[in-house]
């Protein structure tokens, strides 16, 4: 069935309509995320901003950009946030209050912001630049990419690379297991026996921890490390 | 009428500028790094919105754009590893209270 040429009763042309609709959802998510109270949900409504960014990227003719998009950003970055959000949950306090005392100044320099920005931008004359979209084929980014720009792409990895073996490393807890004994037990493969001292190691604290004050205890057993 | 540059842009500059209050106003760490997530959101519109209007740039906006993601990647592991660590130390996510080393 074939669309007709503009919105009915309104007029509009449908890429006028798209793009206000997902410029609102993207800008909405985006509020909810900063003037929210509650975290988890920040880190969703992230996520919907994002989804809502791809489909800017779609209408923007850039199809390439869009499915990273939904693929990085919503499939890992969201993940990884919402990950991080509840290992660092306490029950006390950090709900209590999310801005600093001094939130009203970092308003005013946004409002600023956006006034320059908004300033800026109407006040350029951009030179010829076209009336609608061009589209980006995929086929011509990846050719760029493996010629133009093999060594970025190249380095990129690298720099991956690099953020994991980073990342895995600040994460890491050290093992307060001794080593001798864990080689004792099991040389190469820890995988199996990490769950059982992590549990023991979590029991022998709790029992400790029993006497001392019950959130402390709390947070203790979530992160099963030293306090 | 929506479909120009200047409309790309000026929704690119609202969405910088909502990161860059949470960044500001937020005491959570992850608040905060959740907000750099929305500014390097609102670069990459700019970046794309001037490849697609700008003539013969489609491809290379689209393939800069990939770069950022990239990096946005590696720059959210690193600073969710470094913000796990220090809760680990302090038992909160809070930044004003990582004042030790003012003291």
């Amino acid at each position: 069935m074939a669309l007709p040429q503009s919105v009915p009763f309104i007029g509009w042309a449908w890429d006028d309509l798209i793009f206000l609709l997902l410029a609102g959802m993207m800008l909405g998510a985006a509020l909810m995320v900063v003037l929210g109270k509650d975290i988890i949900r920040a880190g969703l409504f992230l996520m919907l901003s994002f989804g809502a960014l791809a489909g800017i990227y779609v209408l923007l003719g850039a199809p390439i950009v869009a499915a990273a998009q939904v693929l990085i950003y919503i499939g890992a970055i969201g993940v990884l946030i919402l990950f991080a959000i509840m290992l660092t949950q306490t029950k006390s306090g950090s709900g209590k209050l999310t801005f600093h005392h001094q939130a009203w100044a970092g308003g005013l320099a946004a409002i600023v912001l956006a006034l320059m920005l908004l300033f800026v931008v109407l006040s350029t004359d951009w030179p010829n630049v076209l009336d609608a979209p061009a589209a980006a084929s995929t086929t011509a980014v990846a050719t760029l990419l493996f010629t133009d720009y093999v060594f970025a792409f190249e380095v990129m990895g690298v720099l991956l690379l690099a953020a994991v073996i980073g990342g895995i490393f600040l994460a890491k807890r050290e093992d307060s297991v001794d080593p001798g004994q864990r080689d004792a037990d099991q040389p190469s493969i820890l995988a199996p026996l990490e769950p059982r001292h992590a549990a023991s190691r979590l029991r022998t604290r709790r029992s400790e921890a029993s006497g001392a004050e019950p959130d402390q205890g709390r947070a203790t057993i979530i992160t099963g490390d030293e306090p | 009428m929506t479909q120009s540059l200047d409309a790309y842009l000026i929704l690119s500059g609202l969405l910088f500028t909502i990161g860059t209050f949470g960044f500001l106003a937020k005491r959570n760490a992850i608040a905060m790094l959740m907000s750099i997530e929305l500014m390097l959101n609102a670069v990459n519109l700019a970046i794309v919105a001037f490849g697609a209007f700008v003539p013969g740039l489609a491809a290379q906006g689209a393939l800069i754009a990939l770069f950022v993601m990239a990096v946005a990647a590696a720059e959210a592991t690193v600073g969710l590893a470094i913000v796990i660590a220090i809760y680990r130390n302090r038992r909160t996510p809070l930044v004003d209270e990582y004042a030790s080393m003012r003291e």
